[in-house]
């Protein structure tokens, strides 16, 4: 008999992999919707009827559109996701520089931002309802009510105007060191951790208060343990399934929802590579975009759930 | 037949903003009292070395370096980098011999023989030729290429190299023909770039060295280059900042050197910040409202006059370009073109006049909706305020109707009967003209079909005496400004932002940031 945790596993991860497949088809599906083909994008309003007619031709255009989505589902698993209509570029190799960099900001900003939003979160639990507590939720609070742009705005002008601590342009290319990347991305981190830190903080209160109202909790007070080591030891472990979603939905944002940000510091990651090519209605790239974001999204959501259920000790160690 | 075509021209998915940069690509200038500035500059003896970093908006990850596809304002500077075409055009009207070190004309100004520089290199390492030249000319003007420069290569009707001559026949009198040779599309590539168009090879005095479309590109000095009166830095990179606020950020925690593109609103803020300097000059660029005069009610001349005469013009310089820029007259020429007569008389807001016409007109006082986005133009919509608000001391009701940017050049320009709009310029009135006021012209945006104007415009091509054809370009313009569905309330400069380390800078109106030839020109102190 197979251990139930790995059935439920198993069966998490083909549900992900469905709706990927779903995600893909919907992808597909909406970009189809849209006016002219691709054949009259490449060419223009000026094309000749023949020109037209040889490059569907070329481009398969006159199949099914189930064919040709089978076709393009194929080629985007062996990697190959075409050329980009406007510039005729490789949509891998051009997006794959955008992933990585979009990546990288992302995971300079997790970094700092998870730790922090779970620590702030268990001082806040320690010091419920006193100035600690409420310093935190005040700050984490108005940070996250600010504008992303209007905060980097105001970043951008201590930090790199005022006070030359950072540069104001983000931009980072290849050749450049890694140590030169991280004090290049400086300000945007800054602002994606400010942007992050109030939801997880808050979310990381709101479940460890919950799991205090147990009475296994009293049971560890009524043993004289100190307030923090109830709190890390006890309350924190149980708390981990909406803590890890609240993350996860956190560091999906920062892959897919940063373009705001890209855009003020000039960073150049996918999001802006995604909205050039929306406006020039370059559709193979929108639609290897929307592959990567789905994917990411999908991913990250499958593996919260994933450690949530490995965290669940009900699950680990079945009667 | 002929409305089928023109309809097809007028749905053109071309954006408009792609459309206009490219009208704005080229052009001449008179001379203005603050070229002579660049003079003192260029006494100074130039530093070699170092690297020139400009923050440029108006990129996209979509661009290329093919200089048939380049459009907006960072594929320009790309381009100008890299290529150089036959010859540009000075701020003062004359010409600056590039590839090209002389023309003769025929008599009649329809067969142009451009003598081509020998001892050229391209990037490669290939020697430039009249064939490269051919070729280059050839595939600008097939249609197929999707050039930029298609439209300016329309009138040529045969093209051939001859040893180091490059001879083009026209189909009539062209005696502008040189000043289309200077579009910016049309620089010179090994082959003419037929072999790989976006290859970014040409025979500039940088080479580039990384290319990442919509956000940063590096060139360095072409240790070959031709021209040793030009090319002072070692390095030019160009960081693709759209956005204004961190243009400006950048510039002045010394980023970058050069930006473009300064609102007009922060202009003044910026130049009292240290160490940096704000440039303007005026262009061609202008900031208009179209009339359809074929669609009621704006096929009424009256109803054309009052919209004319409701809007106050000095108000819109004022408070939309904040003093960056100049009064319009209803025409879309202004002086820094050459053959531009002074003497048309400036129109002014004038309600009583505008009610009279108003009246006359017979409209059954319905508001006029007037169709704006933000896309039109920099504070296009606050410009419509203030025209709703003048014209309405007049008694005309002006409804604005606010329209997405997204889709406003496929959607509302050239195909509502009034609407917010922009125009870049052109290198002469001829193309000007040419382009969106003749009655079979593509882009006839204001639908003026007036055939006295469009015979004196084919009378002044082939007239090569300039004081009869300033006379005709006169002539046309009191037509245009009085019958025309043109409102222009203003002209727009280019503003810049420099910092005081860069020198050599020169004051260029033919197109913004010198014209594209700071990285040549300007050196760092």
């Amino acid at each position: 008999m197979t251990h139930p945790i790995v059935r439920l596993l198993t069966q998490r991860i083909a549900l992900g992999l469905l709706l990927l497949l779903a995600a893909s088809a919907m992808i597909f599906a909406g970009t189809q919707i849209l006016p002219g083909d691709v054949a009259q994008s490449i060419l223009g309003q000026s094309a000749t009827p023949e020109a037209l007619a040889n490059l569907r031709a070329e481009l398969g255009l006159n199949e099914p559109a189930i064919q040709r989505y089978f076709r393009w589902l194929g080629a985007a698993l062996h990697g190959d996701l075409g050329t980009a209509l406007t510039n005729g570029q490789d949509i891998a190799t051009a997006m794959g520089k955008r992933l990585g960099n979009t990546l990288f900001l992302a995971t300079c900003a997790a970094v700092i931002a998870v730790p922090t939003a779970i620590l702030l979160g268990l001082i806040a639990v320690r010091y419920e309802g006193r100035w600690p507590d409420k310093l935190i939720s005040g700050l984490t609070l108005s940070t996250v009510s600010v504008p992303e742009f209007l905060l980097g705005y105001i970043a951008m002008f201590l930090l790199a105007v005022k006070v030359a601590a950072f540069p104001s342009v983000a931009t980072i290319y290849e050749g450049m060191g890694f140590f030169e990347k991280l004090r290049v991305v400086g300000l945007p981190v800054l602002v994606l951790v400010l942007v992050v830190l109030g939801h997880m903080m808050r979310m990381t209160r709101a479940a460890i208060l919950n799991v205090m109202q147990s009475a296994y909790i009293e049971t560890a007070e009524l043993k004289g343990l100190r307030p923090f080591q109830i709190i890390a030891r006890h309350a924190f472990p149980n708390a981990i399934a909406p803590i890890v979603n609240v993350v996860m939905l956190n560091l999906a944002y920062l892959v897919v929802g940063v373009v705001v940000v890209e855009v003020v510091f000039i960073y150049p990651g996918m999001g802006q590579y995604l909205v050039d090519h929306v406006a020039k209605r370059d559709v193979p790239v929108v639609q290897a975009c929307g592959l990567v974001f789905a994917t990411v999204y999908i991913g990250l959501n499958m593996l919260a759930d994933v450690i949530a259920i490995l965290a669940n000790p009900r699950l680990r160690h079945p009667k | 037949m002929t409305d089928d075509t023109q309809h097809k021209s007028f749905a053109r998915a071309i954006s408009r903003r792609d459309f206009m940069s490219r009208a704005a690509a080229l052009g001449v200038g008179a001379v203005s009292a603050s070229a002579l500035l660049g003079e003192a500059a260029r006494a100074q003896t130039p530093v070699k070395g170092g690297t020139l970093k400009l923050g440029l908006g108006g990129g996209e990850s979509t661009n290329s370096l093919d200089p048939a596809a380049a459009l907006s304002q960072v594929p320009f500077h790309t381009t100008r980098a890299f290529g150089e075409p036959l010859l540009d055009t000075n701020a003062d009207g004359s010409f600056d011999w590039r590839l090209a070190e002389s023309v003769e004309s025929s008599a009649d100004a329809t067969t142009w023989a451009f003598k081509i520089r020998q001892g050229v290199e391209f990037h490669d390492g290939k020697t430039l030729t009249a064939e490269d030249v051919l070729a280059t000319m050839q595939r600008h003007s097939n249609e197929e290429s999707q050039s930029g420069a298609l439209g300016v290569m329309r009138g040529i009707a045969e093209m051939k190299a001859d040893g180091d001559m490059f001879i083009v026949t026209t189909a009539t009198p062209t005696a502008d023909l040189p000043y289309l040779m200077s579009t910016y599309q049309l620089v010179i590539q090994p082959n003419g770039g037929l072999d790989n168009p976006a290859a970014g090879i040409g025979t500039g005095a940088y080479r580039v060295v990384s290319e990442e479309p919509g956000v940063r590109y590096v060139f360095e000095k072409f240790a070959n280059y031709w021209d040793a009166s030009r090319g002072h830095v070692d390095q030019v990179e160009m960081l693709v900042i759209n956005d204004a606020t961190a243009r400006t950020a950048a510039l002045q925690s010394g980023q970058v050197h050069i930006i473009n593109k300064v609102e007009p609103k922060i202009a003044q803020l910026l130049s009292r910040a240290p160490g940096v300097q704000v440039k303007n000059v005026a262009g061609r660029g202008h900031y208009v409202f179209l009339m359809h005069c074929d669609t009621a009610p704006f096929d009424n001349y009256d109803l054309r006059m009052a919209l004319k005469l409701a809007i106050n013009r000095e108000e819109m310089v004022e408070k939309i370009l904040l003093g960056y820029g100049t009064v319009g007259n209803d025409i879309p020429i202004n002086a820094a073109y050459p053959l531009f007569d002074d003497t048309i008389p400036q129109r002014t807001y004038d309600p009583e006049k505008a009610a009279e016409h108003y009246k006359k007109s017979g409209h059954d006082g319905s508001p006029i909706v007037l169709q704006v986005s933000d896309v039109a133009f920099p504070g296009a919509l606050d410009a419509a305020q203030l025209y709703q608000q003048s014209a309405a001391a007049a008694g005309i009701p002006l409804e604005i109707k606010r329209e997405p940017g997204d889709g406003y050049w496929s959607e509302v320009w050239n195909k509502q009967p009034f609407c917010a709009s922009y125009w870049g310029g052109r290198p002469v009135q001829d193309q000007m003209y040419s382009t969106a006021y003749l009655s079979s012209a593509d882009w006839n945006d204001t639908r003026f079909f007036n055939e006295k104007f469009d015979g004196l415009l084919n009378q002044a091509k082939g007239e090569l005496d300039q004081d009869k054809r300033k006379a005709l370009y006169s002539e046309m313009a009191m037509i245009l400004r009085d019958e025309g569905g043109l409102i222009c309330p203003m002209f727009n400069d280019f503003v810049e932002g420099i910092r005081d380390e860069v020198q050599g800078w020169e004051t260029n109106n033919v197109w913004e940031v010198m014209n594209g030839l700071a990285p040549h020109k300007c050196w760092l102190a």
